[in-house]
């Protein structure tokens, strides 16, 4: 019977350099959905939490879900699960393009790969077929052109997943690159990939449908409904298309929560330079779109020097721009293509060099350490300098920022200076004037992030409901249903924007559809906060303390200094111990009851 | 003198920065019929960074900050 999974996993073993058909057990993939939450059973269920993450026993697993590469809306996410080095925790970076709906096209649910590869190696999956091969002479060579020299092997049709020189240097910010400019782009996946010889995946897929859906004409309708709700919605319909995540400059520094200078601010006072109007304005050619995407939320930009190549999201524009006092938009252009060209995670890259700029302005780090391009806030040059030398690795100080700014931190006696949870750095909302927006940071198991529970949606865009940023009523049980729900459209492989229009509902109607499934609002919630309580399982196994679920002090002890939320702190010493009572855990982990609740113990 | 700021498509056919008397504008509903914003357009309503209801009642020296419905993450 038809399900939407092909029911078939490929095992690769580098070291051995071989391939085996697995079949994914249908009842355990149903349980935990796909992608996201599959991959994580896979990981917790074959041990690797203890594995070093950078040795030959970690595994990375690339995984689709039942939706991937449906005609559902905004379908073309794919994840890559593994233990990250960069926290030492469980590592899910999703990625949209068109790479994974072609894995599935392909006919396979998921890739898990393991071992060492005696010599740098890329694989190509064409259709049933998988094969070694060697990638030597393409060692060194930057994602984009990794991609056109691939597809030029293999075909124009061919979709390419790589890592850039930092993923072969293992970089702790190195990301997975897909169709050019689609990163997989944190917790260090790609230096796992790198510590593997594993140079690219390239997939070629005959068709380019599903062919085992379970009810194609249900599917067709639920879309049809989803497709409606989508256009009709100011954010989804129109909003995104028109200026991208990047609208978000403007509505985050208005309410004084735009993190400035290494947060050491929260209002940026040229934020209107480098705002998704003022990229509409200039540089934009135009909107990209993923595989079957209504939203278009992609860019491409044109450099001042005429190269036309993927835009920065609003993550990055703000990283590179107000949080290390850039005001130069091309710059910020320039530097956010080096972070693909490179294979970088493009928040934490622009955030550790917001750590280092802090490190340079009270002397921790030299002139002499800065190798003639000093580390000076509002600097254009360092930006796209320093994102350079940490992707190929040079300078001293360049491959010890290619690590994370936890890690640059420590080292020169400031770990106080690394905004940073769980030694991943926090993204582009500061939590002192958003409330909320702070459980998730804290409590996220993979560490400072802001796409496991997008409590921005209700403290400053109204969606669902307007919410008050800044009082903590009510905001813990928010942030576990927001985190729920968002495991569970991870996990399916729609893309997460999606649910700026959709609700639970409709998830569950297009999941039926697709599966057979008999899904309700509830038990797909359920199914969400089994996959959030299996992920923080693998962190326990992995070594997290409780005092792991923390925000950098900074957060709670400086009020934010002027603009509209001057004064505030966060309160999250009040939401955490709310937040553990909602979702059933003591002391940061789950309690057995809730462990048999979610079918979860032993 | 009040501040008003617009962003996003608001700004199609406005400028994106108005200065006005505030004597003339004792709530936001009257800076929205001044400016031809139809409160349907509206998605968020800041006063001094704070969300509010479009008929807030408004103070000199107040700035306003006005976005359709947008967002993203």
């Amino acid at each position: 019977m038809s399900r939407s999974y092909y029911e078939k996993l490929a095992r690769i073993d580098l070291t051995a350099g071989t391939v085996a058909v697995e079949p994914l057990e249908l009842e355990k993939a149903q349980r935990y959905i796909g992608g996201r939450g599959l991959g994580t059973k896979i990981l917790y269920d074959e041990g690797v939490a203890t594995v070093d993450p950078l040795g030959p026993d970690n595994k990375l697993v690339y995984i689709t879900g039942p939706m991937t590469g449906t005609p559902s809306p905004s379908s073309g996410r794919y994840m890559v699960c593994t233990k990250s080095p960069l926290t030492g925790m469980i590592a899910c970076s999703n990625s949209g393009g068109i790479w994974g709906a072609k894995l599935k096209h392909a006919g396979w649910d998921g890739l898990i790969v393991e071992g060492v590869a005696k010599e740098w190696t890329y694989l190509l999956v064409d259709d049933g077929e998988i094969s070694f091969h060697s990638a030597e002479q393409y060692v060194g060579m930057k994602s984009e052109d990794m991609d056109e020299a691939l597809r030029k092997v293999h075909g124009e049709k061919a979709s390419v997943l790589n890592i850039g020189p930092a993923g072969e240097h293992q970089a702790l910010l190195a990301a997975i690159i897909n169709d050019k400019d689609r990163a997989a782009g944190r917790s260090g996946v790609g230096a796992v990939m790198g510590s593997k010889k594993l140079k690219a995946i390239v997939v070629k897929a005959s068709v380019g449908h599903v062919t085992t859906l379970h009810d194609e004409d249900a599917l067709k309708q639920a879309t049809s409904r989803c497709l409606g709700i989508l256009k009709e919605n100011g954010v989804t319909g129109q909003g995104l298309r028109a200026y991208g995540t990047a609208v978000l400059v403007n509505i985050i520094n208005n309410i004084g929560s735009l993190p400035t200078k290494n947060w050491q601010e929260a209002y940026f006072e040229a934020a209107e330079k480098i705002s998704g109007e003022t990229m509409a304005e200039t540089c934009l050619v135009k909107p990209g779109a993923c595989f079957r995407c209504p939203i278009v939320c992609g860019r491409i930009v044109k450099l001042n020097d005429g190269k036309v190549c993927g835009g920065p999201e609003y993550e990055p524009l703000w990283a590179y721009g107000a949080n290390c006092g850039v005001d130069d938009l091309n710059a910020i252009n320039v530097a956010n293509m080096l972070c693909n060209e490179y294979g970088l995670d493009a928040i934490s890259t622009p955030c550790t060099i917001a750590a280092a700029m802090e490190l340079y302005q009270i002397g921790a780090i030299t002139e002499a350490d800065c190798e003639g391009v000093p580390l000076t806030w509002g600097s254009a040059e360092a930006i796209v300098e320093w994102t350079r030398r940490m992707g190929a690795g040079e300078t001293e100080l360049g491959k010890r920022m290619a690590q994370g700014s936890y890690r640059l931190c420590e080292h020169y006696g400031h770990p106080e200076v690394s905004m940073s949870v769980k030694k991943q750095e926090m993204p582009a909302y500061d939590a002192r004037g958003i409330q909320g927006i702070g459980i998730t940071y804290a409590t996220s198991n993979r560490g400072g992030c802001h796409v496991r529970g997008y409590m921005i949606s209700p403290e400053v865009l109204g969606l669902p409901q307007q919410l008050d940023r800044t009082v903590t009523d009510d905001k813990a049980a928010w942030a576990k249903t927001f985190q729920d729900l968002t495991a569970v459209i991870d996990s399916m492989g729609n893309c997460l924007f999606t649910s700026f229009a959709l609700g639970a509902q409709e998830y569950a109607d297009l999941l039926n559809a697709a599966t057979g499934t008999n899904y309700t609002v509830e038990t797909l919630l359920e199914a969400g906060e089994r996959i959030y309580n299996l992920e923080r399982l693998f962190n326990k196994a992995a070594g997290m303390k409780p005092e792991d679920d923390r925000l950098p002090k900074r957060l709670l002890e400086d009020p934010i200094p002027g603009g509209p939320s001057k004064g505030m702190t966060s309160k999250i010493a009040l939401t955490l111990p709310q937040y553990y009572e909602a979702r059933g855990w003591v002391d940061a982990f789950p309690t057995e009851e809730t462990l048999r609740r979610l079918g979860l113990a032993e | 003198m009040l501040e008003v700021r617009l962003f996003a498509t608001l700004r199609q056919g406005r400028e994106k920065v108005y200065h006005l008397d505030a004597a003339g504008f004792p709530d936001g509903t009257a800076v929205l019929d001044h400016l031809h914003i139809p409160k349907e357009e509206v998605a968020i309503f800041l006063r001094n960074g704070f969300h509010r209801p479009t008929d807030t009642a408004l103070a000199d020296g107040d700035i306003v900050a006005i976005f359709p419905p947008t967002g993203g993450g």
